[in-house]
């Protein structure tokens, strides 16, 4: 009997702060907490830097229209552009987006325009740049949210040179590999690089004013097939074919941005000019 | 998927100072070639009105020769007709899959040659003007 008064009281008591306004209450001490964290860190650090990201949300009524957001985020030695965007997402606004994944160039989610050039944001010293950093999304692509562009046809001129090792028989045995000569191996070495990351297509001249040019990194992938000597010579013709249309190898004009902002190295305008010459040893004929 | 935002152009002529070696020889290429194909109906439009007699000729030449501009204008011309011939070289390098990893050090050298031999026809050009 006597525990059942004692808690009446006790809730009693607890009633004339609501529920909801507790949790307010507790979520402004959080929030107060966090501010002072970032500026402690902040205080901290020997040395900040000045991020000036894109933000754009066709969502969100005062982000409808793009602008510039800056953050100050604190440097560290080894700092990449991708550990002050996560910092900024993580401790200032949870509605910065941009893809990333694997942290360490091989995933190809993080190609973004940083001070005015193509490249992977994990890969990207934040020493080696001019302070403060200008991240935006990729040129020439549609901005879907912040950061993140619409990938869709980048992926849809991959897919046109049929990105897939297709040869004519198979090796008797089930379990037996399908050599190569190491000489043919490290012919294509470079090309099969490629991480999809569509920095060489964004920073592409050619390819933003024609939307059917396959791009650089099509066109590599193309080469990565081509080039195997496993593959039979009809598979070849075809993959020759799909290269030489119109809007294939020839719309390059060899800028060479492609080979610039590569992340992987890959010698891209190298690989379209090699093509170009295959192209037309296939269709020369003298007799 | 809601709206996206089309950015445009965004690395347009407005980005110049961040272009590279090899944009740069594409832009000045495609200059040139247009300056020489003007050049080059220029010359047959003066030409071919002149060519009426040979005291025509002689005084169109004469008349043109005279001008400072037309004198300025030729070293021009023959800085353009260089560089597009340097770069020309170049380009056929790059096709044929020659040093395309020294590419850039070839721009810099069609450049460096356009302004030596540009420099050193001012005495011809300017020759007896002054």
């Amino acid at each position: 009997m006597s525990t059942q008064v004692k808690e009446q009281t006790e809730v009693d008591e607890e009633e004339q702060v609501s529920p909801g306004e507790r949790r307010r209450e507790k979520k402004r001490q959080l929030q107060r907490e966090r501010e002072q964290e970032i500026l402690d860190a902040v205080d901290e650090a020997e040395q900040t830097v000045e991020l000036k990201i894109f933000r754009f949300d066709p969502e969100v009524a005062d982000k409808q229209e793009p602008r510039f957001d800056s953050f100050t985020v604190p440097f560290h030695r080894g700092m990449t552009v991708l550990d002050a965007l996560i910092f900024a997402r993580d401790k200032y606004d949870s509605s910065l987006t941009f893809r990333h994944s694997c942290r360490q160039a091989v995933c190809g989610s993080d190609a973004l325009f940083i001070n005015g050039r193509q490249r992977l944001a994990c890969k990207t010293q934040m020493g080696e740049l001019d302070w403060p950093v200008r991240v935006e999304p990729l040129p020439h692509q549609d901005v879907v949210k912040d950061l993140v562009v619409d990938m869709e046809h980048f992926y849809d001129q991959m897919h046109a040179v049929e990105p897939y090792f297709d040869p004519d028989e198979l090796p008797d045995g089930e379990l037996e590999a399908q050599t190569q000569s190491p000489e043919n191996r490290e012919k294509i070495k470079l090309s099969t690089r490629c991480i999809w990351c569509g920095a060489c297509m964004s920073s592409c001249n050619i390819a933003a004013g024609d939307n059917k040019y396959l791009g650089p990194a099509a066109i590599n992938k193309a080469y990565r097939f081509a080039m195997d000597e496993r593959e039979g010579s009809d598979k070849k013709a075809d993959r020759l074919r799909i290269i030489e249309q119109e809007h294939g190898v020839w719309r390059c004009q060899t800028q060479f941005s492609c080979t610039e902002v590569c992340p992987k190295d890959i010698p891209l305008t190298e690989h379209i000019q090699e093509l170009k010459r295959e192209a037309v040893k296939s269709n020369l004929k003298f007799w | 998927m809601s709206s996206t935002y089309d950015r445009g152009t965004v690395e347009s002529f407005g980005r110049w100072q961040e272009f590279s070696a090899g944009m740069w020889a594409w832009i000045l290429h495609k200059f040139t070639g247009w300056i020489l194909i003007g050049y080059l109906f220029t010359h047959i439009a003066v030409l071919s009105t002149a060519t009426q007699s040979p005291e025509m000729y002689t005084d169109t030449l004469q008349g043109l020769e005279a001008l400072l501009v037309v004198r300025f204008l030729e070293i021009g011309l023959l800085a353009v007709a260089v560089f597009h011939i340097l770069n020309g070289i170049r380009l056929l390098m790059v096709d044929l899959g020659v040093g395309l990893e020294s590419q850039h050090k070839s721009f810099y050298a069609s450049l460096i040659l356009t302004a030596i031999i540009a420099l050193a026809s001012i005495p011809t050009f300017l020759g007896g003007m002054f």
